[in-house]
């Protein structure tokens, strides 16, 4: 302080407002880590991401460590990336659904049944698929923001009911591979790949689906979306207090049931890009995305209990036990090791999220 | 609550039994893992044609998903209240559910295994299914006569259905190698042969998203595996997507088991090099003949000669054939699949 109380500016750089500005470094190291993971919590899958593939690229060598391995990789979580990105939407509401495998799944059946049963053009049916699956999501947000039923039972319900409906409509039949590949390409268009950096008989090498650059699209629209965007703002909103959001002029209501409406539209992209994946349409495919998916986001650092967390953490999320998949698989270890590990990965994404927690406490 | 189950059981028995002094209409049970698998779908419809055609009433059951032994539990408890003659069954836990079988033949009941072999087999009255070491073994044998030479340095991946390695399983994975003429070590058990010809095991769900997964996995272990063996058609479309996705499809040879019209249309497709085809309707059919004449006059079925089971028949499904394996044709397949 200079001594002069007119001098407001010397004031303004005076320690005392230094020493405020720095109030956190005070609380020492642990804080300041904890303090940056409140801030970003996409960090920590980010870096057990990062870990893991450099401890499989040492334990595993250039078979790990390769183009092609790294991203077959990302083919193999394309599905459960995309499905993963819906459901974290539904989370940070503080909800959660079920009923996303079933939504794919059904959406998928749809476009096939659409195109291969009723010979409407290939074009037709992928809209139809699409547009099913936002209608099931609508439902499921009209009966959880207008029926005030549990997100839990309600998508419970619907998961049985999609299951059910897909098994009944398709007759258990599978659309096969050839088939589509000749009559309706269109349905196996996020199965197409591209290749960079292969040999000349086309071997190794990066390779891409459309359906991961979907994946990653899906996750940088969402990303700006919630970040950037009043709609995404208002779903921290509901998910942290709706009492708080509502008197504060979000509509709860309609947030959440078009939040339900973009997962189930999301979900059926899923669906279209299973077709592409697997070639045919199965309608016994995806029975396990909505668990898988939940591992995802709870691995990505999203609070289930709503309103916090990034959303690309549940695609570091759906990486990493895709690296730990297809690295156990390598190093020749019993599948039931990566379960024991993602259970355990879990299981600590869980401990982290509540001690960071605490520093909002 | 469960006093007053057992005592509407004992009930339904005593009275179960009169009925059928009485010679009443005879009623028959379906018990199958799932509705959702087109073997079994096909396998009720089976059974459907052949009571209706006998004059039995028919009830079916199944469970939710695969695995699920408490709903199968339930419907053989309820068919036992029906006062059903007999129980066709295809268990998804072979040895927990020996126990609701005794109960049922306590009852009366007449109960045969369909497709899976109940652990011990004689739990079960009989069994009617597929020799499925048998259908393994003829894909092998085929393989291996089809790579002729190269067969000593093939390079072979094993599709396997579930990590916990259920009999179904075991049996064509171990037929198949028998076939192809590896050594099977412990033939009870998938996975613990040492011949370096196996670039490894991985499983699939029986489906396509598994073939895929786990054929993109054993790729990533050895990208020169050029021999494919696969639990069902499913899975082998699935591994093809695989191969197709790096460009090699047409040097590898996938072999399967089933015989499902979608698997049977692969092998024309030269997706799948050939089958094994198993008769899902024909179990079935002979199924419900036994409950009848069981019914009719207490005959009890009797294996096939040589096997402690009903062989009810595979046959290989390929358009070239193969010296020494005995095979038919695409066209002969079809006109049997089923699915």
């Amino acid at each position: 302080m200079s001594g002069n109380s007119d001098d407001y500016e010397a004031a303004q750089k005076s320690p005392a407002s230094e020493t405020v500005a720095a109030f956190s470094e005070r609380k020492g190291a642990l804080a300041r880590l904890q303090h940056a993971l409140h801030v970003n919590p996409a960090l920590i899958p980010l870096f057990v991401l990062v870990t893991s593939i450099v401890l499989f690229g040492l334990l595993l060598g250039t078979k790990f460590f390769s183009p092609f391995a790294l991203t077959l990789i990302l083919q193999q979580v394309q599905i459960v990336g995309i499905v993963a990105a819906a459901q974290s939407l539904v989370i940070l509401t503080a909800g959660i659904d079920l009923s996303v495998g079933a939504i794919a799944v059904l959406s998928s059946v749809v476009m096939g049944q659409f195109t291969f049963r009723y010979g409407l053009p290939v074009e037709v049916a992928v809209t139809a698929g699409l547009i099913f699956g936002t209608l099931i999501g609508s439902m499921n947000g009209w009966l959880i923001a207008v029926m005030k039923l549990p997100p839990f039972i309600v998508t419970l319900g619907m998961w049985q009911i999609v299951l059910a409906a897909n098994f009944l409509y398709s007759k258990n039949a599978t659309i096969r591979s050839q088939d589509i590949e000749q009559q309706a390409p269109l349905l196996q268009f996020l199965g197409t790949t591209f290749k960079i950096g292969a040999d000349v008989d086309g071997r190794g090498g990066a390779t891409f689906t459309f359906g991961v650059i979907a994946m990653v699209l899906i996750f940088a629209v969402l990303s700006y979306i919630l970040s950037q965007t009043a709609w995404g703002r208002h779903i921290y909103a509901v998910g942290d207090d709706p009492e708080a959001a509502q008197l504060s002029g979000v509509n709860v209501k309609r947030t959440l049931i078009s939040v339900y409406a973009v997962t189930g539209f999301i979900c059926a992209i899923a669906g279209w890009a299973l077709i592409g994946r697997i070639g045919s349409v199965s309608p016994t495919s995806g029975q396990l995305l909505n668990i898988e998916s939940i591992t995802a986001v709870v691995i990505g650092g999203i609070s289930l209990f709503g309103g916090r967390g990034s959303i690309m953490g549940p695609l570091f999320g759906a990486l990493i036990v895709g690296v730990f998949t297809l690295g156990l698989r390598l190093a020749g270890a019993d599948a039931q090791w990566t379960f024991l590990l993602i259970g355990a990965l879990i299981i600590g994404a869980v401990a982290v999220d509540q001690w960071i927690r605490k520093v909002s406490a | 609550m469960k006093k007053l189950l057992i005592g509407t059981a004992l009930a339904a028995i005593t009275t179960a039994g009169s009925v059928m002094a009485d010679g009443h209409a005879v009623s028959a049970c379906l018990i199958t893992k799932t509705d959702t698998n087109p073997f079994f779908v096909k396998m009720r419809e089976g059974a459907e044609a052949a009571a209706a055609e006998a004059g039995i009433t028919l009830r079916s059951y199944a469970g939710q998903v695969d695995g699920d032994h408490e709903t199968q539990v339930a419907a053989i408890e309820t068919c036992i209240l029906d006062g059903a003659s007999g129980i066709l069954l295809t268990a998804s836990d072979t040895s927990s559910i020996v126990g609701a079988v005794t109960q049922a033949r306590d009852a009366g009941l007449l109960v045969i295994a369909l497709d899976t072999p109940l652990d011990p087999i004689d739990a079960a009255d009989a069994t009617f299914a597929t020799d499925n070491f048998l259908a393994g073994e003829l894909i092998g044998q085929w393989a291996a006569a089809q790579l002729g030479d190269d067969a000593a340095n093939a390079r072979i991946a094993l599709l396997d259905l579930a990590v916990s390695q259920p009999t179904v399983g075991v049996l064509r994975d171990q037929g198949f190698l028998q076939g192809f003429g590896i050594d099977l070590a412990d033939p009870n058990v998938n996975g613990d042969e040492d011949d370096p010809r196996i670039v490894g095991n991985d499983v699939t769900a029986g489906n396509e998203e598994g073939g895929r997964k786990a054929m993109e996995n054993l790729l990533a272990v050895d990208p020169s595996t050029n021999v494919v063996y696969t639990i069902n058609e499913p899975a082998a479309a699935g591994a093809y997507e695989a191969l197709k996705s790096i460009g090699r499809e047409n040097d590898v040879l996938i072999v399967s088991v089933d015989g499902g019209c979608p698997g049977v249309q692969n092998i024309a497709d030269g997706v799948i090099g050939a089958t094994a085809q198993q008769y899902p309707l024909q179990m079935a059919a002979l199924g419900i003949q036994a409950i009848a004449s069981f019914a009719a006059d207490g005959t009890l079925p009797e294996n096939t000669e040589g096997k402690d089971f009903f062989d009810t028949g595979v046959a290989l499904v390929t358009d070239q054939p193969a010296d020494g394996v005995e095979s038919i044709s695409v066209a002969e397949g079809m006109a049997l699949c089923w699915g």
